[in-house]
């Protein structure tokens, strides 16, 4: 027993490799599975892939996923979960584009939406905390058919088209920088991560989020406001659920009720394979980003490669099964090797 | 020691005292005219059998529950807690039986969770970590709490190292009575006597510890004086001194001449 064997000791020292290994899987896994994609979408399609024909579309086709999917993984570190936010996107879209129609002044355009999903929020959080509904999943499937109704009876149940210009320049307007051109929408993604990694990972609210999807009776005995936190989440993600739909309307230059029907699984597809926990209190801002850059590439790929769109769907399933399988394999080795 | 042993002589008055507690939860009475004191320096053991409402009683006293009935006083002056932070701001905290940590964050950020250190930026105030770790590093070095580092993630820590930490929450702030349920009872056998001199320490800091626990070995090695409740109701309490296991177990079952504590413990066998 004292004497160890040359064998044992080289498995001792890559198993203590793989446990240094972990931390850095842990952050950076999933980047290099987005690397891998862009390999993949360079070497699949060379002449296309890398073009900035190519890449400035991604911006704008993945923009309102990646804002509700930042919305979506506040609410998930809480260990809930928000079904309503493609309903709302398209609540907040139509009462844009139909008052845009009737005249409203162009510039109370912009934040209207975000009040509205904000709205949506706080009825959300309030549903969950005050009428203390079992579990968001519940509220947010009410406000899910709520919102959708509503976003019908606004237009009458028809697509309103052509909006004004300031709409259509957050959704689709380009801002010259130097010789290229930078999608407004691009800018809007990169400084809304920006503002939620700050917030989340260096503001007592944000900590206090991650605290109650770790343990919310930890966060309550230590004197954190728990229903308080929980409603704002949830109103941050409105927010971004009405923002999602401006960007929506802006970029198609119209609003149509059936905008958004299966968003939210989209944002939760995202956060979920950029390792965020399901159960709460875990995963990054930088995963989230991941998570959307993924799901994105892997559309644009296929797409380029003349893959059927069903497939595309096939595929995206596979991935997030993959993605929470892999999590799950890396949770196994990181505790047998505590 | 010397405090401890002799607090009523000393006419100071209790850190903390439940006067005529009562507690209902609908039809059910939980407590019943409770009374307790507690001094300086003193460590006192509380027990009593399953739904004796010792948890309910501490739980009153840490801010948790409202009573229902009954006055709670803090060196002498009547108090009212709404909430867990009206206590922890009179220097009452408690250590609950399930610890209530997050095991997903830091050691330190468990220690100050609620009580985040804070750095200005501009407009904003963020949280300082290099702050954090700090002060938690050296809040652990004074109560002699090995760990490997503060930056761990709580999940990681065995469950003594996981009691240390909520006992280190609770005396990160000045406090001055410190409300114990059950800290021992899932712990390994060599992490208890680190968990019971921790107990000790805070002692001779002149903080006053409630200590709630089945195990006998514990109150008798670290307290002062043992109040028993019964069916919600103070039953019986003596200095540690005068009493003895045996008489401490009939306590807990309901017994109070020695005789009928004697047959009480035949019967069992």
């Amino acid at each position: 027993m004292a004497t160890t064997t040359p064998d044992a000791q080289i498995t001792a020292r890559e198993r203590s490799l793989r446990v240094r290994l972990i931390p850095y899987v842990d952050r950076f896994g999933i980047l290099f599975v987005v690397l891998a994609m862009i390999l993949i979408g360079a070497l699949t399609q060379p002449e296309v892939f890398l073009t900035w024909r190519n890449l400035s579309n991604l911006p704008g086709q993945n923009a309102a996923n990646a804002v509700l999917a930042i919305g979506m993984f506040v609410v998930i570190l809480t260990a809930g979960i928000d079904l309503s936010v493609g309903s709302v996107l398209a609540l907040a879209m139509m009462t844009t584009a139909v008052l845009a129609r009737e005249g409203f002044p162009p510039l109370l355009l912009i934040p209207l939406p975000i009040l509205i999903g904000m709205a949506a929020g706080l009825f959300n959080g309030l549903g969950l905390t005050k009428l203390r509904l079992p579990h968001p999943f519940i509220v947010t499937l009410g406000t899910l058919n709520i919102a959708r109704g509503l976003g019908n009876l606004v237009s009458g149940g028809v697509p309103v088209s052509g909006l004004p210009e300031v709409v259509r320049f957050w959704g689709a307007g380009n801002i010259p920088i130097g010789s290229i051109q930078i999608p407004v929408s691009l800018i809007i993604v990169a400084v809304l991560y920006l503002g939620f990694f700050v917030f989340l990972q260096y503001t007592r609210t944000g900590r206090h989020i991650y605290a109650i999807g770790g343990n919310p009776q930890a966060a309550r005995v230590s004197g954190i406001n728990v229903d308080r936190t929980l409603v704002l989440a949830y109103v941050l993600c409105g927010a971004m659920a009405g923002l999602a739909g401006l960007l929506v309307a802006g970029r198609t230059n119209s609003g149509f009720p059936n905008a958004g029907i299966g968003a939210e699984l989209d944002a939760i597809s995202a956060v979920i394979i950029g390792g965020a926990s399901f159960f709460g209190g875990r995963g990054s801002v930088l995963g989230v980003l991941a998570g959307v850059l993924v799901i994105g590439l892997l559309r644009n790929i296929l797409n380029l490669n003349d893959v059927q769109v069903f497939w595309q769907q096939v595929l995206i399933g596979v991935v997030i099964i993959l993605a929470v399988f892999l999590d799950v394999i890396r949770r196994r080795v990181g505790s047998t090797n505590e | 020691m010397t405090q401890a042993e002799n607090p009523q002589g000393t006419e100071q008055a209790p850190l903390i005292e439940a006067r005529g507690i009562c507690k209902y939860f609908g039809a059910v009475t939980a407590l019943e005219d409770v009374y307790l004191k507690l001094y300086r320096g003193e460590v006192l053991g509380v027990v009593g059998d399953n739904g004796a409402g010792k948890s309910t009683l501490m739980k009153i006293l840490a801010g948790l529950y409202p009573p229902s009935a009954g006055q709670l006083l803090v060196e002498g002056q009547p108090v009212h807690f709404s909430s867990p932070r009206d206590a922890r701001d009179r220097g009452i905290e408690m250590v609950y039986q399930d610890l209530a940590l997050a095991g997903n964050m830091r050691i330190d950020e468990n220690i100050f969770l609620g009580r985040e250190w804070l750095r200005r930026f501009g407009p904003f105030k963020l949280v300082n970590n290099a702050e954090s770790l700090r002060r938690a590093k050296e809040h652990l070095d004074k109560l002699r709490i090995e760990v490997k580092s503060v930056k761990q993630r709580v999940e990681e820590l065995s469950g003594g190292q996981r009691q240390a930490v909520a006992i280190a929450r609770a005396t990160a702030f000045d406090a001055r009575v410190i409300i114990m349920d059950e800290p021992t009872a899932a712990l390994a056998v060599k992490e208890v006597r680190k968990v019971l001199d921790l107990i000790k320490d805070l002692k001779h800091h002149g903080i006053g510890v409630i200590l709630i626990s089945h195990r006998l070995d514990d109150i008798f090695y670290v307290c002062d004086r043992v109040m028993a409740l019964f069916h919600g109701r103070n039953f019986a309490e003596a200095p540690l001194a005068e009493t003895s296991r045996n008489e401490v177990i009939g306590w807990i079952m309901g017994n109070k001449s020695p005789a009928a504590q004697a047959a009480k413990i035949f019967d069992l066998n």
